[in-house]
């Protein structure tokens, strides 16, 4: 039952893009055709979730030991910018179809703060591994859902007129503004 | 170029989120009130301008193919020092800010200027850069804040202007993202006219 509530709330009620404006970089960047926001997600999934469990391990057996919580943001950025490019070299020997697929994301992933965010709030949330995985695959199953349906929208206001100076950004933040306010009606579901 | 237009593009030409549209993460998160906004504009301005200057000091000691890792150090350690002062001089400011601290290491304006500024200048004019930029960028989040605390609650920097709650919801979320657009397309206008 926990694990379903920490599901419905990271994807519907906290959104980690709409509510707790994490990743909106990519959010606003890659979401002008649905397959490429597909391919973003993908990628998102796969490196929140490893971030995650390997933060995690850091933080408990070597930060927390030693006394150098402080040290975290610096040991976290380092692991997911470490973790971003081995994925990259791994997916490129192992399984070059996915790589083709998820490849040009990689590397626009370390600067997402969606990965670093979800790390941190899993150890500040002090949920355990398992907790911190179904945490950490909820949020990316909520950036996903909200990358994808701001695709669906902003493939219509292509085809729209739009006036001069509301072009290209303005719109869309309009735009992720109304999709928030549509979002702010599960408030209260958990 | 001059020191001046340095200092000055930042502040509109080139303003990193009104133009560039760069660090979108803090400045809606953050921008509930004008103080919140300014405290995490200076609390930016201070990790870019001295990651700009350490960069801009070591730019010819990194090899080239490890210099974004190498960047990335030397930022998070700026921002550790950021963390921790804001823990014991304003615990107030820091439990508001929040989550956003220590995501200064990941805005995309801070490795944005190292990258495309501070890696090929002199350290006084990353400096400046850094300033101007970090100016900038407090500037725009002073006055999302401030439109943000006005239309929501009446007030700017807790000062009541109009008594009782406006629009409440634009404190909340969906206000953010709309202000900003907006906020935008007027920067847009007003630089065609200078």
């Amino acid at each position: 039952m926990e694990y379903i509530i920490i599901i419905i709330s990271a994807v519907f009620v906290n959104n980690i893009v709409l509510a707790q404006f994490l990743g909106i970089c990519p959010f606003i960047g890659v979401s002008n055709k649905i397959p490429t926001a597909l391919g973003m997600s993908g990628a998102v999934l796969f490196v929140i979730t490893l971030a995650t469990i390997v933060t995690w391990l850091v933080q408990v057996y070597v930060l927390n030991p030693l006394g150098i919580q402080f040290l975290q943001t610096i040991a976290f950025i380092l692991i997911i910018a470490g973790l971003v490019q081995m994925v990259e070299i791994i997916l490129k020997k192992l399984s070059p179809g996915l790589y083709s697929a998820l490849g040009v994301f990689l590397p626009l992933i370390t600067t997402n703060c969606a990965v670093l965010g979800v790390a941190i709030l899993t150890i500040q949330k002090d949920f355990n591994l398992i907790h911190g995985v179904v945490f950490a695959i909820a949020n990316s199953l909520g950036f996903g859902f909200a990358l994808v349906l701001f695709a669906g929208i902003r493939e219509h206001i292509e085809i729209m007129e739009v006036p001069e100076g509301m072009k290209g950004v303005p719109i869309a933040l309009v735009t992720a503004g109304i999709l928030a306010l549509a979002f702010m009606g599960f408030s209260g579901l958990v | 170029m001059n020191q001046i237009q340095n200092f000055t593009k930042g502040l509109l030409k080139e303003n990193p989120i009104l133009v560039q549209v760069l660090g979108t993460c803090p400045t809606l998160g953050v921008t509930t009130s004008a103080f919140n906004g300014l405290g995490m504009g200076l609390a930016t301005t201070f990790v870019l301008t001295m990651s700009n200057i350490v960069i801009s000091l070591v730019r010819d000691f990194i090899p080239d193919k490890v210099r974004i890792p190498a960047f990335i150090v030397i930022i998070a350690s700026f921002v550790t020092v950021v963390e921790l002062v804001m823990q014991g001089f304003l615990p107030a400011l820091y439990e508001q800010l929040g989550l956003f601290i220590p995501l200064i290491v990941v805005n995309c304006i801070v490795l944005g200027r190292a990258e495309a500024f501070a890696s090929k200048n002199k350290p006084f004019s990353s400096m400046i850069d850094g300033l101007g930029m970090g100016f900038g960028f407090a500037l725009a989040l002073t006055v999302l804040g401030s439109i943000r605390e006005f239309l929501g609650s009446g007030a700017v920097f807790n000062v009541k202007i109009i008594p009782g709650d406006l629009m409440l919801v634009f404190i909340l979320a969906p206000g953010a993202f709309i202000a900003l657009g907006y906020l935008i397309a007027i920067t847009r206008k007003l630089k065609d006219h200078i």
